[in-house]
């Protein structure tokens, strides 16, 4: 008896079992050990994404910097569509914050240190105007609007002639350097997931995804859903005119280019395949996605088969998303834990 | 004294009557029950209440104001809380969670007196009172993995969470064990107790005439007959068009 006491056992268990106390996001951290475990998946991405700034070639700099737009559209697509608000037309968003950038810089000479945070405000301002009329919609009526609309101010701008017209506005200020473009980026994407990310478990967040849920629900709690969706709205365009912003003082042109088909149709792949719901699985996609269709340019018009052929390969293998199988994963991590 | 005065509303979809000129007085502390055939009109009438569907004629009076008009969150902070007859949780977020939403609202902030206080605290007190086992995991489980006895439940916590005045419980025993049923009347009862107006729509009559104090019964949407639940039991023209006749 004696023996069987003093011999140690062991047994298999999650590791994450004595982190999380009660819900998913309730955490009890008793040492350092346990602040790596949650820390490690959030480091990894960030500092590697800077260090592999550091040690690409040019070409692949810019394609980061692609990327990284390509991401911060996903990641604001997805906070709208956790939000109930599935859009088509993130290149209404884009578009917006682009030419807002480029009338900004062009007209009124302001610096590119104004133009892009005044885009920002003001293009989410404007896209929130825009689509106020039909906030009451829902579901494919309203993705069908937001479809409809950056084609409408397209067409708009071909016919008046405003703002550049057809030939758009060119020889705008560019960055100063490419490291300035690529640390710019790379904050504003991170601030924008990880913000996003806290801002959506917080009470005040929840609302927000109370209202896709369940609309009815929400408005039987006493909450006016219109103001929270305008909000979110607001949010989620900022993010997107930045990006425009960013790009118009990148290729020092803004044009109708930017109310193009796939600043709207990639964010929704790119959460497709990255996994739906976590923001952090859009990002995941758009940066798979993007230097997938670089690689593949050398096969020609071929392209966008092997693309399509590997986009359904993932939506097909994996339909809860990389991100979703990913964190399942890394929580199903075991170890040897000491039983007394 | 009448809390709420329902005048004369009358809907119509399409060619079909759903409420011809119903007109009802919900005594204060009272619980009033409505009872009727399926498609008699019963969810109509509390979507119209509550703001969900606007009337084609007729009034809402709460404590003497017009609700017709007014958005559903308006009609909820006013004081009308609604449980669903199909439960609508907010199926991502953890059952205690759920209630943070209602507890956000302007009528508990105008409670609290601007401040909301710990949230998560008066959620889980809330959801004890209710029948969800406090020291389990029950109330930290996201809401799609409940059973439906709990999501009943949480309806009923989300209308306590809101303070509400009057408490209109759609089929809330709809689905539930006879267990269940009698582990919930007591919550019922003390709602009444503590001064609140409880509207119950319901086709569980043994137990929903045991505690109301008054019956309306809907049939193809008028009203046919309003009473304390022993007269309605009685009624010859009630129980043709639904308890059923005695052969």
């Amino acid at each position: 008896m004696r023996e069987a006491a003093s011999k140690k056992h062991y047994r298999k268990e999650r590791i994450d079992r004595g982190i999380k106390a009660r819900s998913d996001d309730i955490y009890a951290l008793v040492s350092y050990k346990e602040m790596w475990y949650l820390l490690f998946p959030r480091l990894i991405p960030v500092a590697g994404l800077a260090l592999a700034a550091f040690f690409l070639p040019l070409y692949w700099q810019k394609v980061l910097v692609t990327t990284c737009i390509f991401a911060m559209l996903a990641v604001s697509w997805d906070f709208l569509s956790s939000c109930g608000m599935l859009s088509l037309g993130q290149a209404l968003f884009f578009g917006v914050g682009s030419y807002t950038a480029g009338a900004l810089n062009h007209y009124l000479h302001l610096p590119i240190y104004v133009t892009i945070p005044v885009a920002t405000l003001l293009g989410g301002v404007i896209s929130t105007v825009i689509l106020l009329p039909v906030i009451r919609l829902r579901g494919v009526y309203f993705a069908m609007v937001t479809l409809i609309l950056p084609l409408m101010l397209m067409r708009l701008i071909e016919a008046t002639k405003i703002l550049g017209g057809t030939e758009g506005i060119t020889g705008l200020s560019p960055f100063p350097h490419t490291w300035v473009e690529i640390t710019f980026i790379l904050a504003g994407m991170w601030a924008a997931l990880f913000g996003l990310r806290r801002f959506i478990a917080s009470d005040y967040g929840l609302i927000f995804v109370s209202i896709r849920d369940n609309d009815r629900a929400t408005m039987a709690s006493g909450i006016n859903i219109y103001a929270f969706k305008a909000q979110a709205l607001f949010i989620g365009s900022c993010i997107c005119a930045f990006c425009g912003a960013f790009m118009t003082h990148l290729y020092m042109f803004t044009g109708m280019p930017v109310f193009a088909m796939e600043f709207s149709i990639l964010p929704i792949a790119a959460s497709a395949i990255g996994g739906m719901g976590t923001l952090a699985g859009p990002l995941l996609g758009a940066f798979i996605l993007v230097p997938l269709s670089e690689l593949l340019r050398e096969f020609g018009s071929l392209r966008i088969v092997f693309y399509g052929l590997i986009l359904v390969i993932c939506v097909v293998g994996l339909p809860e998303g990389i991100f979703h199988y990913l964190s399942r994963k890394y929580n199903e991590m075991e170890r040897w834990v000491e039983i007394e | 004294m009448s809390i709420l005065e329902v005048k004369g509303i009358t809907k119509t979809f399409g060619g079909v009557t759903a409420l011809d000129s119903v007109s009802v007085d919900v005594e204060e502390n009272s619980l009033l029950g409505i009872i009727g055939p399926n498609g008699s009109g019963k969810t109509t009438f509390v979507n119209i209440v509550t703001g969900f569907v606007s009337p084609d004629r007729g009034s809402v009076l709460f404590k003497g104001k017009e609700l017709i008009g007014l958005p559903p969150y308006t009609v909820t902070n006013r004081g009308i809380g609604r449980a669903f007859q199909m439960v609508k949780p907010f199926f991502h977020l953890p059952a205690f969670k759920n209630l943070i939403v209602p507890l956000s609202s302007r009528r508990v902030k105008a409670f609290s007196g601007g401040g909301y206080g710990d949230k998560d605290a008066i959620a889980l007190d809330i959801l004890e009172e209710v029948g969800f086992e406090r020291d389990s995991s029950v109330p930290y489980k996201t809401a799609n993995v409940l059973p439906h006895g709990y999501l009943k439940r949480l309806e009923l916590a989300r209308l306590i969470a809101l303070k509400a005045d009057i408490f209109i419980l759609d089929e809330l025993f709809s689905g539930l064990s006879i267990a269940e049923v009698t582990s919930i009347i007591p919550v019922i009862e003390k709602l009444l107790q503590e001064g609140k107006t409880v509207i119950m729509v319901e086709h569980r009559l043994k137990e929903l005439f045991r505690i109301a104090h008054k019956v309306i019964v809907l049939n193809y949407g008028k009203k046919i007959k309003e009473g304390p639940p022993k007269e309605i039991l009685e009624d010859e023209e009630v129980k043709k068009a639904y308890l059923g006749v005695e052969v």
